[in-house]
């Protein structure tokens, strides 16, 4: 099908997504569920990056004029959301660290039995 | 040729991400996670995005991958295996994706210039940058300079996530010990 | 026979690079890839490297925590100082064409003192964040 080359990044981008989301839902691990959300969002900066794709086009630096460059709004949204995301995931990372020295434990399981006993 | 280069990085790292799904060594774990962002910095640069490459390079496969290993010395090795297999999660996330899927095929093509992405605001930018502000690299003049305001608010993020790790895990236990026992 | 010999050999001659390809990073942001985020964070790569291969105490004594704090601190500051200023030269909030008489050198002004706090506070955060990390262990 003709939709198939001009697609097939957006889908690879959806797989990625979803083995992301599956890990965030499906593994015990605190750490594992912190690298899966890290996939999610690598996975959604690509998806924008690929909707700013022209193709022809080369890097957003004017070099000369007249040539047709890719689209710098998406980039810029990206660079901003790569350095929010590694704040958030290093903020997850020392509530771990603590999770980890009050409770014992890091998977998800042990710590909500600890806390279901009186 | 440039097509080739595209699917093999999406394909490899579609590889990756399964992998780290299933390896229980959080070692493995983290040192794949570190692969996938350099494979997603080279992805990038496919792209033509090349300060992002730059800045997932950076950020994703160095600093990332060192407060992961960070974590990794102070909680544990290795992920306790699953208890007992749940349909659920995969339904889940199997229903989700055809769902996104079915989304996209609306979507326009990659690389497609009349897509409605490129029709608003980005072209006035393209034009006007040389002129108004000067600055080769585009991606700069509209970070710093026509969305500066937004830059203030992420540099403001950034900042606040310091404090909030200084305020969680500032001390050394040993310090902690001896302050608490009068 | 020393066997960390080589690594701090290398490290030594490694770090001045690192330092100078930051800075190199941070002010030409404008003309190719490059600007604040990731010149910041190749700045803190090159503490983390000291820190690595020479231990933390050494390199508290070279980045001390107060200071880096501050540092942290400053990075915003100068940024919001910037819009502050372009306030009282009768311009909007992070106008830049109001600091210089031509409003394309303003711009350049501009961006040149944003890029530099942005760049101070993230390579601050890293450097704070690896330090955090780092000396949380029972030691």
């Amino acid at each position: 099908m003709s939709a198939f080359p001009g697609l097939y990044n957006y889908w690879i981008v959806i797989f990625l997504m979803m083995t992301g989301f599956y890990i965030v839902i499906a593994r015990g691990n605190l750490i594992k569920k912190i690298v899966g959300l890290n996939i999610f969002q690598t996975s959604v900066f690509l998806l924008y990056i690929s909707m700013g794709k022209v193709s022809g086009g080369t890097a957003p630096i004017v070099a000369t004029p007249g040539a047709i460059y890719s689209n710098p709004l998406p980039h810029v949204l990206i660079l901003t959301a790569i350095v929010v995301g590694i704040a958030t995931t290093s903020v997850g990372l020392a509530l771990v660290v603590r999770i980890k020295e009050a409770y014992g434990t890091i998977e998800e399981d042990e710590i909500l039995l600890q806390d279901s006993k009186p | 040729m440039i097509e080739i280069l595209d699917m093999l990085l999406l394909a490899l790292m579609a590889v990756l991400a399964v992998a780290i799904a299933r390896l229980r060594n959080l070692f493995a774990v983290v040192m794949l996670a570190s692969l996938f962002s350099l494979l997603s910095a080279a992805m990038f640069l496919v792209l033509d995005a090349v300060d992002v490459s730059f800045t997932e390079a950076a950020v994703g496969a160095g600093a990332s991958t060192v407060i992961l290993l960070g974590t990794l010395l102070l909680t544990e090795r290795q992920e306790k295996p699953p208890a007992r297999f749940s349909p659920w999660p995969f339904i889940v996330v199997v229903a989700t994706g055809a769902t996104l899927v079915y989304g996209t095929l609306d979507m326009p093509h990659y690389g497609d210039p009349a897509a409605p992405i490129h029709q608003h605001v980005a072209p006035r930018y393209i034009d006007k940058s040389p002129a108004e502000i000067g600055v080769p690299n585009m991606v700069t003049s509209v970070l710093a300079s026509y969305r500066g305001y937004d830059t203030l608010g992420e540099t403001t993020v950034i900042f606040t996530a310091g404090l909030g790790l200084l305020l969680l895990i500032g001390q050394s236990l040993r310090f902690r010990d001896k302050e608490e026992t009068p | 026979m020393n066997d960390n010999i080589i690594l701090r050999i290398t490290a030594k001659i490694f770090i001045p690079f690192i330092l100078l390809f930051a800075f190199y990073v941070q002010f030409h942001g404008d003309f190719g890839p490059g600007g604040g985020f990731q010149a910041g964070v190749i700045f803190a790569a090159a503490f983390v490297l000291y820190a690595l291969i020479f231990g933390t105490e050494k390199a508290r004594k070279i980045a001390p925590p107060n200071v880096v704090q501050f540092c942290a601190a400053l990075g915003v500051l100068i940024y919001a100082g910037t819009g502050v200023v372009s306030l009282l030269l009768e311009g909007n909030f992070l106008d830049y064409n109001v600091f210089q008489h031509d409003p394309v050198q303003g711009q350049h002004l501009g961006i040149l003192l944003v890029e530099l706090g942005v760049g101070t506070t993230v390579a601050a955060v890293m450097i704070s964040v690896f330090f955090c990390f780092a000396g949380r262990g029972r030691s």
